[in-house]
């Protein structure tokens, strides 16, 4: 039980940062390995606040525009000086490693014993039977808010022309628009929502950890592979929707194969294996429709 | 009014492969012409295209569109008084997104997208009477990817996107070349309709020289970046196909193919 609830939490937290990595890969076609950075930034910014006894409700947003700033620079990086997508996400990353120990002072900052978002006065009013899943219901209230302004976003024009750019960004400049202003929104919000998780990810383990970003890239984009793969017929539900859903069970993945008997030590290399196989999965299934069609 | 004045434009600039596509072109479009321009490849048609919509920079002289020089502007801005209508049936419209939202964001050209609803139920019967004449059918499928159209389909939705909203100037580039000779007739009457009906100034290249012929009020035809041909009005309605397949043939000859 109490692995399900862990599996589960967890799975929720990255699955804030699975769909920033929707927004870049998917819908932006755009490899953005900032989050590698802006993930433990948010963490970072989240530790030292929440040290200082800082309101943790306010450290959300705070995290989500120091994401949104970091998002911005690599679209800029992009686009004004004209740095390919991958290049420009890897010096983003790079810069963000020692931007990160600035910020937490530290390799290592703990926040035990002090106020998190999973601890205000709202949160201890809960009946006792459900004090268990506290954390659980934060998470899932927070990550579903993303998903459903995101969802709405979409659905406006400007996130009409976001989807538009990633399609087919000639269309763009026809509309009289400038396609490099869309890319940098479109980074921003992503790396945002990357950054809100590893805030809200530092809040529920209690430390930040300077290598914790480290594999962000991938365990996103697993998460978004399985999702949208898995659901591809499914027409009720959202992308978004899958994308969480796919974040929860990548996370289930992870948590059977350390319950088989791998160490944690062994972890990145199950991250690694386990996104070999669904990228192949993946496309196994897409040449099987190719043949059939 | 399009005005291209002393044109100058060089490729490859410095290098052993430096070569001069345009020398001193001068070209005036007057409001409401429909020219278009034939010529062999390398003969400077869509490369005069992309110099207007700002695609490709000028090496020195000026462009203005109705007085206003643009000549240094960028591309997204210019775009807000042109349509432009690509050979590439894929590169009008975006795939994964339905008929609906494609005709959405078209209709929104000029204006902020800002975050009001991307999609406004209101229009849709608007956009239904739209597409109804074209008998393609693709009324009923305005929940459709455009994905899943056929080039011939996605190439109308293109033509209609590029001329939703008022322009000034509508760009033509091969945009019937990569279809089959009967959808490249649909687009092709398509295009002269609401050429007509929405007056628009005109500009189409095109390797199909019937259409050179029976559609537009003004002919030119390039080679090596310069003019050969031009007749409008009468002149141009005297023309044949022939005619203009025999200058063809002597300037192929000149060049040695």
């Amino acid at each position: 039980m109490t692995l399900l609830i862990s599996v589960l939490e967890q799975g929720m937290i990255y699955a804030i940062m699975a769909l920033g990595i929707y927004i870049t890969y998917k819908i932006l076609d755009f490899p953005d390995l900032t989050v590698d950075g802006s993930f433990p930034m948010g963490a970072a910014i989240a530790a030292v606040l929440i040290s200082k006894d800082f309101n943790p409700v306010l450290t959300l947003p705070i995290c989500f525009l120091a994401g949104a700033v970091v998002g911005t620079l690599t679209g800029l990086i992009h686009v004004k000086l004209k740095v390919r997508d991958l290049l420009s996400g890897i010096i983003m990353m790079t810069a963000l490693y020692t931007v990160n120990l600035r910020i937490a002072g530290r390799a290592n900052l703990p926040i035990y014993n002090k106020v998190t978002i999973f601890e205000n006065s709202l949160v201890k009013s809960v009946p006792e039977a459900i004090l268990p899943f506290k954390n659980v219901v934060v998470i899932l209230i927070i990550t579903f808010a993303c998903k459903y302004i995101l969802d709405w976003y979409l659905e406006t024009k400007a996130g009409m022309l976001l989807r538009a750019v990633g399609d087919n960004d000639k269309i763009i400049t026809s509309l009289s628009v400038d396609k490099g202003k869309v890319k940098i929104i479109g980074l921003a919000i992503a790396n945002g929502l990357v950054s809100l998780s590893g805030c809200i990810f530092a809040q529920e383990q209690r430390f930040f950890d300077v290598s914790m970003g480290t594999g962000t890239m991938v365990i996103g984009l697993a998460s978004v592979i399985i999702g949208t793969s898995l659901f591809r017929k499914v027409t009720f539900l959202r992308v978004t929707t899958s994308v969480v859903v796919g974040s929860v069970i990548y996370k289930a993945c992870v948590a059977l194969a350390i319950n088989l008997g791998f160490a944690s030590t062994d972890l990145k290399f199950i991250t690694a294996a386990l996104f070999l196989i669904i990228l192949v999965l993946g496309m196994e299934r897409k040449r099987k429709v190719n043949i059939h069609a | 009014m399009l005005e291209m004045k002393h044109i100058y434009k060089y490729y490859n600039p410095g290098t052993v492969n430096e070569m001069c596509l345009f020398q001193d072109l001068n070209l005036t479009v007057e409001d409401g012409e429909f020219v278009a321009i034939v010529g062999s490849n390398g003969s400077g048609k869509t490369s005069l295209l992309n110099l207007i919509c700002g695609s490709i920079p000028v090496d020195s002289g000026s462009i203005t569109i109705s007085g206003e020089n643009i000549t240094g502007q960028k591309e997204y801005r210019r775009m807000s008084k042109i349509g432009r209508v690509f050979q590439n049936p894929a590169m009008g419209t975006c795939p994964s997104m339905t008929i609906l939202e494609n005709l959405a964001l078209a209709d929104n050209k000029g204006k902020r997208y800002g975050l009001g609803l991307g999609v406004q139920k209101k229009r849709e019967e608007h956009y239904k009477e739209m597409l109804r004449p074209l008998n393609l059918g693709l009324e009923d499928k305005l929940h459709v990817k455009v994905g899943a159209l056929s080039g011939g389909q996605r190439q109308a939705m293109s033509l209609f996107m590029s001329t939703m909203t008022p322009i000034d100037f509508l760009i033509l580039d091969e945009h019937t070349a990569a279809l089959d000779p009967k959808t490249a007739d649909i687009n092709m009457r398509l295009t002269d309709q609401l050429v007509r009906e929405k007056k628009l100034t005109s500009m189409m290249v095109t390797h199909n020289l019937r259409y050179a012929i029976e559609y537009g009020t003004r002919i030119l035809m390039m080679h090596q970046g310069k003019i050969i041909l031009d007749k409008k009005g009468d002149e141009k309605k005297a023309m044949k196909v022939d005619d203009v397949l025999d200058l063809f043939n002597e300037i192929s000859i000149e060049c040695g193919n």
